[in-house]
């Protein structure tokens, strides 16, 4: 009997996977809402295998994260609503202009290249294994985003204060990002996934090293928002996951 | 009024496999190298077909006058010797 709505069972292990796998759904559903829209055909190409990239690295982790909670891919990915998700909130907020995808995915993409390099050496062999292919693929993400960013903040007046404007609207986002609680804490010290606060160095330099080419200025970390890997997000997530879902809940089992 | 300048355009060319030469393959818009190889990258060989890329500015190719067609291709028409057509090819070493 096809269902409309699944409760999952989150053992820490499954919710360190979902996590990570709510994080490059939601940002490759984000990605893929470019198309037919991107600046130019190239980028619109780019952007597209960028958010197939996520998406193919959200399915690992859900395939995983099933066979340890009873549920598939699909479930997992349709079923849940949004206070069911464990994604980062940076990850969910509109694309914005071109400008503001881009810093998004720097400043995303300078935490999970690493976090992914640092979790090739999993003590969970298909972890470690989902990270070495997701590697890879990230690796290009951030040299690709990165090099926009320094071409967008590097470029024209206005393509160098609306993206200012984009890191300073993001950066309240990024604290998140390097947050752990008591179930995380059991993953790393079990050695299934890496500290995130031990990457915090790491990514300061990435970011710093691209804002300054970039002639951007870092924002003060001040007051961070928080909440996302608890299932506290913002409004834009609900939005996001009616458009995505709508089909499997209307028609439950529906393939195709 | 527009505020756009026409970005650069660049000859995009492949090596699909190692002993193979580059070929053209098409080509795309980057403001400068990097954005060009990047852009090459993403367009061209999604499926697989590279394992290096060469991107050339347009404007460096220097091209054959279509209107000297017949001066510089019509010659080698009427020369059929040219073509290694007049050979017998003994049986014994089958299809070559």
């Amino acid at each position: 009997m096809p269902t409309t709505s699944i409760a999952v069972t989150e053992t820490p292990l499954v919710l360190a996977l979902l996590r990570r796998a709510d994080d490059a759904l939601v940002l490759g559903h984000r990605l893929s809402e470019w198309t037919g829209r991107a600046p130019t055909l190239e980028e619109e190409l780019a952007l597209a295998n960028l958010a197939l990239d996520l998406i193919g690295q959200a399915r690992a982790l859900y395939q995983y994260a099933g066979e340890l909670s009873g549920h598939d891919e699909d479930q997992l990915a349709y079923l849940r609503d949004a206070g069911a998700y464990r994604n980062c909130l940076l990850v969910e907020q509109p694309n914005g202009d071109f400008s503001r995808t881009i810093v998004r995915h720097v400043l995303y993409t300078a935490f999970i290249d690493p976090f992914w390099r640092a979790t090739m050496t999993s003590t969970d062999a298909t972890l470690a294994a989902i990270a070495a292919r997701s590697e890879k693929e990230t690796a290009y993400h951030l040299r690709h985003a990165g090099e926009w960013l320094v071409r967008l903040g590097d470029g024209t007046d206005e393509s160098h204060h609306r993206t200012q404007d984009a890191v300073d609207w993001l950066w309240p986002y990024v604290g998140e990002l390097f947050e752990t609680d008591a179930a995380e804490q059991a993953m790393i010290a079990a050695g299934v996934v890496p500290d995130p606060t031990a990457l915090r160095d790491g990514w300061d330099r990435t970011v710093a090293t691209l804002l300054d080419r970039a002639t951007l200025h870092r924002p003060k970390d001040g007051w961070m928002q928080t909440g996302g890997r608890h299932g506290v997000h913002s409004e834009h997530l609900g939005t996001m996951l009616a458009e995505m879902q709508v089909l499997q809940r209307t028609y439950p089992g529906a393939r195709w | 009024m527009p505020t756009e300048t026409a970005t650069t355009l660049w000859e995009v060319f492949i090596r699909a496999r190692n002993g193979l030469a580059h070929r053209h393959v098409g080509s795309v818009h980057a403001a400068d190298v990097t954005l060009a190889l990047s852009a090459a990258r993403d367009v061209y060989t999604r499926r697989g077909e590279g394992l290096s890329i060469w991107v050339v500015p347009s404007a460096a190719i220097t091209a054959s006058d279509p209107a000297d067609k017949d001066m510089l291709f019509e010659p080698a028409a009427s020369k059929i010797y040219r073509h290694p057509t007049f050979y017998e090819v003994p049986d014994e070493v089958g299809n070559m």
